[in-house]
């Protein structure tokens, strides 16, 4: 290269060609934070979108009339008798109250009976049955019931379902949902906020209207009782232990790698445990909260232990030292001053710990939580001992909910991830609060 | 009826056994040196504690000891306990911890040694779960694939190319399509996660300021928290049908949303942040001065990056790539809901494919019969699983660790 005398303010062609290369590598990496955000915002915004709707159900207000001949046919009012009748005898009145209601408004209609019945959610007998039984004098008089409205009726109200789409549609048809529009111009029909989502049990197939998250947000808090009661303890003793007391020999070193290695092992591997020794070795009931809190317990452990043993190594010798200096012994020292010291890292590492527990699926599928569950667990029966009544749990029943046919469990399946996220979100709001709360540097 | 109300009480005595152990300790402590405790060794706290762990620990151990012969006894085919056994050995456990205890209490006595020694076998027992974990992990795979290895031969399974499952029997069961299925997911997501993770690490460690780290990073971790399953739902009812719309359809290409490609781009999208973070942290690892250096030299920042930041901190970034490898192996939900289920060896990644974890899913949920080799072959895919992860992360450990204090 020739030596030239150049000005210091003009850049010659290699300065330039290095300056933009800068420029470009500058962007590379803004771009992949870009990429980065722009994944996250449309990962939620598909769930919200899709799943925002769950949260808001759409009921039909009906005056029923309640006939004593066919629903109390000794006159009784006597509950085993009147338990005879099945849904199917209710499920008539129904499709009469809406009929009757329809012909009021002077709605005209060329809909055939049937699909005027089908309206009305499946589960609406079974609503209007048990309130029958509960409330039995009402027989003979009329019952005014606020009842779901068939899923694709929902759908129409929450924009899910159009006027074409409905005409393609074998379940529904335009004219329906055009009765729907005039019910719910008077009022009769009218959607709000659902709260039976989060308390009811799952539904059938045929019914996405009438599906819940009850017995999945159960059965979600009976295992993170079992994880948080088994984990906690066990992981702070084994990070005590490996930390404080343990020598430096080959076992130490052992449970040491097996530690980190366990951290890395793929969930279903959990799951598979669970199954092979849990459940076939030791006889534990399938899908009960008790195999899923073990399993869970086993696959949090690693990660509380990671995070209990970084709490106590942020905690200075010196307060250790000081202690031993007093004459307390080795154990005094621990677990009157390092632990407490490091208890707010020990529990947000646990919390998070916890987080990631509630949101594990694959194990659980494999344990047989997939199994369709309707009746609320309870924590303790004679028959199945503590925890051992079949549940689900929270992201299960977002994978099984994902398995079924009807577009409405898909927008259920979203809305159960909103609810999964929001816990999520609160317990690992609640750590970072903690952190910064108790933080301390030395 | 009779063994209910005892398991009921039995709590209720072994705690009555041991505070009288509490008491009597006490009383024998205080009554040796006549109330005087400072000639005692040891503090009366220090020998009521001890009387506590004496009791309490032997008596679980026993309980849970019986309790699990209890459990696995019938299918070992040994004799059922006798009724009551369980009830009577924790109580005599008990009795004899206490008065173990009261005996040993005299003024020479050192309880808060002894009562030390019970903590510390409780930390060490706690510590050994760890390794238990892995001995269950490692002996449930292990038995069932042998079971499965007597029925089908092994070269069938790890050289076929063919997968087929039949409960009716006769399937064949070749592994060879799922590791390809596996490889492939593994390889679009890597590809997508290692190139925007570690720009991300790079820009985050060197080009942002506290700023902008203060609002990327929370952000990128967020992903990071995001459980497998709203993944796999995103990939279901979003990336899947955005894919197929826009992209395998208009170019002939297939027309299924589940494939290999939406697969592959929801897991590298779940792996950037798992990327970044241990990136970040290598990035970090190497010292100031060297960026120094290099600036002296008159080398810009990008090239002080590329030609001896990335270079340093290369054996941290390898750990990385080979923990997301292993992460990516490993993934369940994203696959299950996302590739599909037809065992498939084809290059085309609009094409839904199946990989090592679909199968275990769905070889082990629904009807199961723990003799047919069409149940059982989902252990030994669990075993093969298994050991490519830890070798990854062996490998990975073992990079980081020769590597890591270089610049130290």
């Amino acid at each position: 290269m020739s030596i030239q005398s150049k000005s210091l303010l003009v850049q010659d062609e290699r300065t330039k060609r290095r300056n933009a290369a800068e420029k470009r590598f500058h962007a590379y990496g803004l771009g992949a934070i870009g990429v980065a955000a722009l994944a996250l915002v449309l990962l939620l915004t598909s769930v919200v979108s899709n799943g925002a709707s769950s949260f808001r159900q759409t009921y039909i207000t009906l005056e029923i009339s309640l006939p004593a001949d066919t629903l109390d046919k000794d006159g009784q009012r006597d509950h085993a008798a009147m338990a005879s009748v099945s849904t199917f005898g209710y499920a008539p009145l129904l499709r009469d109250a809406l009929q009757g209601r329809i012909a009021e408004l002077d709605i005209t209609t060329a809909l055939p009976d049937k699909d005027v019945a089908d309206m009305i959610s499946k589960e609406a007998a079974a609503t209007l049955r048990n309130h029958v039984l509960a409330n039995r004098h009402l027989v003979g008089g009329v019952v005014t019931l606020e009842l779901l409205a068939d899923g694709r009726i929902d759908g129409y109200f929450k924009g899910r379902v159009t006027l074409e789409s409905a005409a393609l549609d074998g379940n529904t048809s335009p004219e329906a949902l055009q009765i729907a529009q005039a019910l719910a111009d008077v009022g009769v029909i009218d959607t709000r906020f659902n709260w039976r989502f989060l308390t009811a049990p799952d539904a059938s197939d045929q019914r996405p209207e009438a599906a819940g998250l009850g017995v999945a947000i159960l059965g979600s808090l009976y295992m993170m009782l079992v994880v948080l009661v088994l984990a906690l303890p066990i992981g702070v003793a084994a990070s005590i232990y490996l930390e404080e007391f343990a020598p430096k020999n080959r076992m130490s070193d052992l449970i040491e790698v097996n530690i980190s290695n366990l951290a890395a092992v793929p969930s279903i591997v959990y799951g598979i445990l669970g199954l092979a020794i849990f459940i076939n070795f030791l006889g534990l009931r399938q899908s009960s909260p008790l195999v899923g809190g073990l399993v869970l317990t086993l696959m949090t452990l690693p990660t509380i232990i990671i995070a209990t043993r970084a709490a106590l190594k942020a905690v200075p010798p010196s307060i250790r030292d000081a202690a031993l200096a007093l004459g307390a012994t080795k154990m005094q020292s621990v677990f009157h001053h390092v632990l407490p010291l490091a208890a707010p890292g020990i529990l947000t590492g646990t919390i998070i710990g916890l987080a990631q527990a509630l949101g594990e699926t694959a194990p659980l599928l494999l344990i047989g939580m997939v199994a369709f569950v309707r009746d609320y667990p309870a924590a303790y029966s004679e028959s199945a001992g503590l925890f051992g009544e079949a549940a689900t749990a929270l992201p299960v029943q977002v994978f099984n909910w994902t398995q079924r046919a009807d577009p409405g469990f898909a927008e259920r399946a979203s809305g159960a991830i909103i609810t999964l996220l929001v816990f999520l979100a609160v317990m690992n709001t609640v750590a970072v609060l903690l952190r910064r709360r108790f933080e301390r540097r030395w | 009826m009779w063994f209910i109300s005892s398991l009921l009480s039995l709590p209720a005595l072994v705690v009555g056994i041991a505070i009288i152990g509490v008491i009597g300790a006490h009383v024998r402590a205080r009554s040796a040196v006549h109330g005087d405790v400072r000639s005692l060794a040891a503090l009366p706290r220090a020998h009521r504690l001890n009387a506590i762990f004496s009791v309490l620990v032997p008596a679980a151990a026993m309980f849970a000891a019986l309790s699990l012969y209890q459990l696995i006894g019938p299918r070992l085919g040994t004799a059922a306990l006798p009724d009551g056994t369980v009830f009577w050995s924790v109580l005599i456990v008990a009795m004899i911890g206490c008065g173990f205890a009261i005996t040993r209490t005299s003024v020479r006595f050192r309880a808060r040694a002894a009562s030390e020694a019970w903590i510390k076998s409780l930390l060490i027992a706690a510590s050994t779960v760890a390794i238990l974990t892995t001995i269950g992990i490692v002996m449930s795979m292990l038995f069932e694939a042998i079971n499965f290895f007597s029925q089908y031969n092994w070269q069938g399974f790890f050289f076929s190319t063919e997968w087929s499952p039949n409960f009716r029997g006769n399937s064949s069961l070749g592994f060879l399509p799922l590791l390809w299925g596996t490889f492939y997911v593994s390889f679009i997501a890597l590809a997508l996660a290692v190139p925007v993770g570690l720009f991300a690490a790079i820009y985050l460690s060197e080009y942002a300021g506290p700023r902008m780290r203060g609002v990327a990073k929370p952000l990128i971790e967020i992903l990071a928290g995001i459980p497998t399953i709203v993944y796999g739902l995103f990939a279901l009812i979003t990336i899947g049908p955005m894919l197929r719309d826009y992209f395998a359809q208009p170019l002939g290409l297939g027309d299924s949303a589940s494939s290999v490609m939406t697969a592959g781009l929801v897991m590298g999208i779940m792996l950037i942040p798992f990327v970044s973070s241990l990136s970040d942290d290598a990035i970090n690892a190497v010292p100031q001065t060297m960026r120094d250096g290099s600036y002296a030299l008159g080398a810009t920042q990008s090239e002080t990056i590329r030609q001896v930041i990335i270079p340093a901190a290369l054996p941290g970034i390898m750990g990385a790539v080979l923990l997301a490898t292993s992460r990516a192996i490993g993934e369940t939900m994203i696959v299950v809901l996302g590739a599909g289920a037809a065992a498939r060896m084809s290059l085309n990644p609009f094409e839904a494919m199946t990989t090592i974890t679909v199968k275990i899913v769905s070889q082990l949920t629904g009807d199961t019969d723990f003799a047919s080799p069409e149940t059982l072959v989902a252990f030994a895919l669990g075993l093969t699983l298994f050991t490519f992860t830890l070798a990854l992360n062996a490998l990975a450990l073992m990079i980081v660790r020769k590597y890591r204090e270089q610049y130290e």
